[in-house]
């Protein structure tokens, strides 16, 4: 299972067209893009997986922020090590493409931000999430008190039950409220 | 099925496990989304998170044994995509679901199969509907570089060229086409009552030998040659078309036209800006900015650009700031002193006159100028070209320049007046958007004030026929003028004034230029002006027919102005504008002036007298009237339904019925709020009750290994993460101790 050669076969293709939120032109650019990033020994092996640094050279997540988080989470490699198979790209793409359904990208979403993978978003996790929009270096965040001012509020307006954390449900409620989430949570080849 | 137990980790970190809550109902039904997979993959989602939270319980908390069917089925309607699941996974739960639809009925197999090519082609149209969307690689490549802030503009440029495109194929199909197809001149019959003194329309093309600049001046007006061509109202002179087995009534086609067209676009307006309502109406917060938004929502995950990353991590940085910064305003705002706070009002009062002083004072001007321009053009000699032109435009150059400078003096003045600074933004917005619409509605105030005075004694033809013999062009003129003047305004900025303040800014290292700064693309002041171009387009519809489609042609070309001047000479706002909040902001603006141009509009279709020198309504004496002549034609029927349709009757009943309809749903939607309230109040309660019992389980747990220890697997002594411990006072974060030293109960 997986892209034997470097042309998908159309049952493929038809098969990835039902499992995923892509058009066909997506997903043969998607397959265009992604055997650029193997070496040239590397496009007749089967399901092959590309390491992450190579994933990351793609220009539409060389910049963005969270990058590290999204092939963590896209991944599905027995060692941790973020590296993606065609399959798992393509999963990427369906997640953050225009059609994907508001539930897919808030669960996707949650799975990002949740920094240390255990379930929940709590206040480390939304302090990391902070730095990472506003940007790592020093002058460029924000001071403890402001922080956490700021994640005061931001538990204050999702965390229903009142535990201190944010969990999926509660997650899912509060990006269902928010107008921007649809249109910013969109990567496009 | 693999049983995982509920991690808990410990002060030390390591991990351990409590078989008794691995039975809460919560967690098994956790188990159950994790069945078909391999146990790395979903590890990560399972976890005692799920014990500080109700939230599965949407599945229900069935007993055990039920919830294998319960979640099942839930899950059988939706179609594969959406359930978030490798692409292993979903292709095995894909085999799984055609062998078990191999065993059903023949019935439901080709119900199952229907939906999902019915999926298919729809998809597929979507798809097809999408490649056609004009522009589509520019605004990707806008997105890419500057977020979907910016882009929000630049797509509601795009709706605006479609939205006029489609009024003018309308003006087109209904007005135009007949007089083009009409077989012969001999089947068009005219009206022209020749023998009154009101329809004399004195020619206005240039005779004798014309010079070339008098042509460019003829274009730039709609004067001269222009005048009597499909351009303008005038031209359209025909009562009745006949054709082979039927009779065509152009007036009635020209009135029903125009209310077509301001019907459609309020419809289409408000069909894009439904979503955009929702949201910004049902939010029952009653603080002004969400910060679950700004932090959830607030990456643009298709930004690629290095720049534009750095820029939107600065101005994310800011607003957050300015946002935690309000909150310290408005506590400050509250401990007012009464002293300072008849002060502030004071100073707001005079500064509110001072402000309405300065609009009255714009508006005066601009009457003014109208009136001066309109006794020129009276005038037939003719010195100079350019001093010609100037006085032809000169309403536009007044406007133009009241739009110009007025944002500024309220940017000013706001600053002394003290509001919140989310505020101040609407505020000035909304003054802003006030000066500009109102500017249009004077100009036309001014211009009916000319028409129909005719000196002392009231009009022989109810307008001044002697100076206006066909107002209507007129008036269609102005707004060509408006239109072909805003166009060139908009290039000139951005040629003469955006380009060199580049290039200063770049070359030259003085402080003039560091003051100065790089051009900021400041929405809101591009989008009045594009509002304000298309409310003149409405209005002028009706006496120029042509003028949608000059218009697509002129947003046409604004997009391409406006994105080269994007990517070479701006750089985006430091304060973001949300692409949410854009598209409600745009879109109410855009309403504010669609119902200021239905307002002059219906008026002079009321009220005002229709030429009997030109334009189809020469037979009637308001262009309303062509109505009621043709409703009193009809069969009897259909005419004594219309009657009562619009009898006061009818209407008094239909808007008792409304207000009823509308009491009932505001009702329901404060109950709907109260039961929210009350729900919220229960799952907190809920959360503490479980805790608290979970807390004793462990405990009495702890205690009974303490009393018998010989079990050998007896868990050690969890402990719960810090995640409770941050809020609260009751510290559910027990002491470890390691088992040899076990306390001597």
């Amino acid at each position: 299972m997986g892209t034997t050669a470097s042309q998908l076969g159309k049952d493929m293709l038809s098969e990835y067209q039902e499992l995923t939120f892509l058009t066909k032109q997506e997903i043969l650019l998607a397959h265009k893009r992604f055997t650029e990033l193997l070496t040239k020994d590397e496009k007749d092996l089967p399901n092959n997986r590309v390491s992450m640094e190579r994933i990351l050279t793609l220009p539409e997540l060389k910049s963005n922020p969270f990058r590290k988080r999204i092939c963590n989470v896209f991944s599905t490699s027995e060692y941790k090590d973020g590296g993606l198979t065609f399959e798992d790209f393509l999963d990427l793409l369906s997640a953050f493409s225009d059609s994907a359904t508001l539930e897919i990208k808030s669960h996707y979403a949650f799975r990002i931000f949740d920094f240390d993978d255990d379930g929940t978003l709590d206040c480390g996790d939304l302090e990391k999430l902070v730095n990472c929009l506003t940007g790592e270096t020093d002058d460029t965040r924000l001071t403890p008190e402001e922080m956490r001012q700021l994640i005061n509020n931001i538990l204050e307006e999702s965390d229903i039950d009142k535990d201190g954390t944010v969990n999926l449900s509660e997650f899912q409620h509060v990006i269902s409220r928010s107008p921007d989430f649809v249109s910013s949570f969109k990567i496009v080849l | 099925m693999e049983v995982d137990s509920v991690f808990y980790t410990d002060r030390s970190g390591r991990v351990s496990s409590n078989p008794l809550l691995d039975q809460l109902p919560s967690y098994q039904s956790l188990l159950y989304r994790r069945k078909s997979s391999t146990a790395g993959t979903k590890r990560r989602s399972s976890s005692r998170g799920r014990i500080g939270s109700s939230g599965s319980g949407k599945w229900g908390v069935g007993t055990i044994s039920r919830r294998e069917e319960k979640p099942k089925s839930q899950t059988e309607e939706r179609p594969i995509r959406e359930l978030p699941r490798t692409m292993a996974e979903k292709r095995r739960d894909n085999t799984q679901r055609l062998e078990e639809d191999r065993e059903l009925s023949s019935l439901k197999q080709l119900e199952h199969s229907t939906r999902r090519h019915l999926r298919r082609l729809r998809d597929d149209v979507h798809q097809w509907l999408g490649s056609l969307k004009l522009w589509r690689g520019d605004i990707h490549l806008i997105e890419g570089m500057f977020g979907t802030g910016i882009l929000s503009y630049f797509s509601f440029l795009r709706f605006l060229v479609m939205l006029n495109l489609i009024i003018f194929v309308l003006m087109f199909s209904f007005v135009m086409l007949p007089i083009i197809i009409a077989p012969n001149v001999s089947n068009i019959t005219y009206n022209l009552n020749l023998e009154s003194e009101c329809s004399v329309y004195p020619s206005s093309a240039r005779r004798g030998l014309v010079i070339f600049h008098e042509h460019i001046t003829d274009l730039l007006s709609g004067g001269g040659f222009l005048e009597q061509t499909y351009l303008f109202y005038g031209y359209y002179r025909a009562d009745k078309i006949h054709f082979s087995n039927s009779t065509y009534n152009l007036p009635l086609a020209y009135l029903l036209v125009t209310i077509a067209y301001l019907f459609f676009s309020l419809i289409w307006i408000v069909k894009r800006s439904a979503t955009g309502f929702k949201r910004n109406l049902v939010q029952d917060e009653d603080r002004f900015q969400s910060f679950c938004n700004k932090i959830f929502a607030g990456w643009d995950f298709c930004i690629t650009n290095e720049n534009a990353v750095r820029l939107k991590r600065s101005s994310l940085l800011y607003e957050l700031r300015t946002d935690l910064e309000e909150e310290r305003i408005k506590q400050k705002i509250a401990d007012r002193t009464r002293k300072e706070r008849c002060r502030i009002y004071l100073i707001r009062l005079i500064l509110n006159l001072f402000v309405i002083g300065v609009l009255m004072g714009c508006f005066y001007s601009i009457y003014l100028a109208t009136i001066f321009s309109q006794e020129v053009q009276m005038d037939t000699k003719k010195d100079n070209f350019i001093v010609d032109l100037i006085y032809e435009y000169l309403p536009s150059i007044v406007i133009t320049l009241a739009n110009f400078i007025t944002p500024l003096l309220f940017s000013a003045i706001i600053n002394y007046e003290d509001y919140s600074p989310a505020f101040e933004i609407r505020f000035t917005l909304m003054r802003c958007v006030f000066m500009r619409l109102t500017s249009i509605g004077v100009l036309l105030f001014s211009l009916w004030s000319q028409i129909t005075t005719c000196g002392k004694e009231p009009c022989l033809c109810g307008y001044n026929h002697v100076l206006y013999s066909c107002w209507e062009t007129r008036i269609g003129q102005e707004m060509y003028k408006l239109t072909i003047f805003d166009f060139i305004i908009i290039f000139a900025v951005t040629v003469f004034v955006e380009f060199p303040r580049k290039l200063i800014v770049q070359h030259c290292d003085c402080g003039l230029a560091k003051w100065f700064g790089q051009q900021e693309f400041a929405i809101p002041q591009n989008v009045l002006e594009i509002v304000y171009g298309q409310t003149i387009c409405w209005i002028g519809t009706f006496y120029s027919p042509m003028l949608p489609a000059i218009c697509t042609m002129k947003y046409f070309f604004i997009f391409y102005i406006k994105k080269v001047s994007l990517m070479n000479n701006c750089r985006p706002a430091t304060r973001p504008f949300r692409a949410s909040s854009s598209n409600f902001f745009f879109l109410v603006v855009l309403l504010i002036g669609l119902a200021l141009a239905c307002l002059p509009v219906s008026f002079s279709v009321a009220q005002i007298n229709s030429s009997q020198a030109c334009g189809p309504f020469v037979n009637y004496t308001t262009s309303w009237e062509v109505l009621p002549n043709t409703v009193s034609e009809l069969p009897h029927g259909i005419k004594t339904l219309l009657f009562a349709l619009s009898s006061e009757a009818f209407a008094v009943s239909f808007f008792v019925v409304t207000c009823l309809i509308m009491f009932y749903v505001i009702a329901l939607a404060g109950a709907h709020k109260r039961v929210i309230n009350q729900l919220r109040e229960q799952l907190v309660v809920e959360g503490r009750d479980k805790r608290f019992l979970i807390q004793k389980l462990c405990q009495a747990q702890r205690l009974s290994a303490i009393k018998s220890p010989g079990s050998k697997s007896q868990p050690r002594s969890p402990s719960y993460h810090t995640s409770f411990s941050n809020n609260f006072n009751e510290s559910v974060f027990l002491a470890h101790s390691p088992p040899d030293s076990s306390t001597h109960v």
